[in-house]
């Protein structure tokens, strides 16, 4: 799983420096995501795992650095034309639309692609997340937060992303809960998708994935394949609790 | 009785015109997140055209509206491009002080074009008026058109937003524009959009206006009903599209009766007063969900 990629990788963030006005929130890293990872970023509240997940996204622009994916440089490239390139952010907090039913929470998902091909994918989705379909006329803000976590990957999953960014997905959830996105996450993995995972649960993220980078206050101060980093002291220390 | 059917008649009328004034005020609020006090002005805009093209140019009074809804259309679209988007990201008190500007920006360039002499407005539909019970009660064109555009503007809105895919697109928008746009939404064009649909509406609204209750067309004549409109769709629940039309409706209602049986002079405070009852019960309004505010 975790042997050295060799290749171009699917996305490659070379030495970006990200601002909120004078705060330097990022403070030039790079990392890389080849086909077919699970590649996490774990590190402490505050430290721009989001800010990452949201520059490369094209909700935030570098000041500096660059953002390649499938080595095309997509720097300046806002969100909106981010899913048709191939990247999708299931964004933190889950921000499904809660005043919409969940198919047409689902249905925003696939807005760039033709209608022709929505049906299948929906399909698709209820069969993966059957609580889903279940409630499919349910209105987004009435759903529990487990099934709201769901809906927020299926639609993320809608636009069939090379890549697929989760940033926290299993924030405020129970530990059963938790286990089962772990679950769905591997599933995903399994059938091909390309996965950039942020988690504060640092213990799943690093047993799903395959390599990992750890992130301090706008640096990346450790990387390396997931399992080494799961048994490494200082890994242990500051985000295992041991 | 006939009295009372008439003054509902009228009413409903002139509630209708103020619905439609209000769904586009409260589609841009719920969309842009802003009051643009400069609505009611676009309707005065709106009522110009009308008057100009039928007056000047000699063309049918269908030829007029049409004319005013694609310019309308395109000054709510300027607008909103050089004046309110470049402050997407600031503090709304600068937004709500820039659409004031906008305001007395477009009544002066109307008082410098078309001057401060009113203009008297002939009727856009005037098409015979529908007599009933013995001719005693008498409903004018204008009015049933004005009741009827309202409800087909309505249903067309709903419809719009609950089906189309750029309808729901603008629901999105409303609710989260950082989430629209990573689905892959013009959160830009949505909200252009928005404006061009709530300023459609108000050329609509104008040359209703001016054929049912205004005939006297000056510069200032957007500003009270922009005002009472504003009021309808809060009444109603801001943002909410059923909520717009039957605000609307309601206020025109009030605002007539309390006219017929109460005081001429004190309709307006009656309706300022029902309002802040509703208020006080309902601070989201009678159809406004409650705002929930996220952790
Ligand atoms: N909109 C903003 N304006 C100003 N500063 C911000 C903004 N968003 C984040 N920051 C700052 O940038 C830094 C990184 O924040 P970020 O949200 O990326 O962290 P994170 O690693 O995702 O944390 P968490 O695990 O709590 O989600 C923090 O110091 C934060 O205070
Ligand atoms: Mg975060």
């Amino acid at each position: 799983m975790s042997e050295i990629k060799t290749g171009a990788p699917l996305l490659r963030v070379h030495d970006i420096h990200v601002y909120y006005g004078a705060i330097h929130a990022i403070k030039g890293i790079s990392l890389e995501v080849y086909e077919n990872e699970i590649v996490t970023l774990i590190g402490a509240n505050g430290a721009g795992k989001s800010t990452t997940l949201n520059t490369i996204a094209g909700l935030l622009r570098p000041r500096q650095g660059t953002v390649e994916l499938n080595g095309e440089n997509i720097n300046g490239v806002s969100a909106s034309k981010m899913v048709s390139r191939g990247l999708s952010l299931c964004p933190e907090g889950r921000r499904i639309f809660q005043q919409m039913t969940v198919r047409e929470n689902l249905e925003m998902g696939a807005y760039s692609r033709p209608a022709a091909e929505i049906e299948g994918s929906l399909e698709e989705m209820f069969e993966r997340f059957p609580r889903l379909k279940e409630r499919e006329k349910q209105i987004g803000g009435t759903l529990s937060g487990g099934e709201q976590q769901m809906l927020a990957m299926a639609r993320a999953l809608m636009s069939r992303p090379r890549l697929l960014m989760l940033d926290e997905p299993s924030m405020g959830l129970a530990p059963i809960l938790v286990e089962q996105i772990f679950g769905i996450i591997s599933e995903l993995h399994a059938s091909g998708v390309t996965i950039l995972l942020v988690e504060q649960n640092a213990q799943m993220a690093l047993q799903v994935a395959d390599r990992a980078y750890v992130m301090e206050t706008g640096v990346i101060t450790m990387q390396g394949p997931a399992h080494e980093l799961l048994h490494n002291d200082a890994v242990q220390k500051a985000y295992l609790g041991s | 009785m006939v009295a009372f059917l008439r003054y509902l008649i009228n009413g409903i009328s002139l509630g209708s015109v103020y619905a439609i004034i209000a769904l586009g005020y409260s589609m841009v609020y719920g969309i842009a997140k802003m009051l643009n006090f400069a609505h009611g002005d676009i309707i005065m805009v709106g009522a110009y055209i009308v008057f100009c093209v039928m007056v000047y140019l000699s063309m049918p009074p269908f030829l007029a509206v049409l004319a005013a809804i694609v310019v309308c259309t395109l000054l709510g679209i300027a607008i909103e491009r050089l004046a309110y988007k470049p402050l997407r990201q600031s503090a709304s008190l600068a937004v709500l002080i820039t659409a004031i500007g906008v305001s007395y920006f477009l009544q002066n360039a109307a008082m410098l074009i078309w001057g401060s002499n009113p203009k008297v407005f002939s009727s856009v539909f005037n098409v015979g008026n529908l007599r009933m019970l013995n001719g005693e009660l008498v409903i004018s064109s204008e009015a049933l058109l004005t009741i009827a555009a309202n409800i087909i503007i309505m249903i067309g809105l709903t419809q719009f937003t609950s089906r189309t895919k750029m309808g729901k697109a603008m629901r999105a928008v409303s609710e989260d524009k950082g989430a629209a746009e990573l689905m892959g939404i013009n959160v830009n064009r949505t909200i252009s959009l928005t404006f061009a649909i709530g300023s459609a509406l108000a050329a609509i609204a104008g040359a209703l206006l001016c054929s049912t209750t205004n005939p006297n067309l000056v510069p200032t004549t957007g500003s009270m009903p922009g005002i009472k409109a504003f009021t309808a769709a809060v009444f109603g629940g801001i943002g909410s599209i059923p909520g717009a039309f039957i605000g609307g409706l309601l206020l025109g209602v009030i605002e007539i009766m309390a006219k017929a049986y109460i005081s001429t002079e004190l309709s307006d405070a009656i309706v300022f007063a029902v309002l802040i009852i509703v208020l006080l019960f309902k601070p989201a309004g009678l159809l406004g969900k409650p705002v929930r505010e996220k952790v």
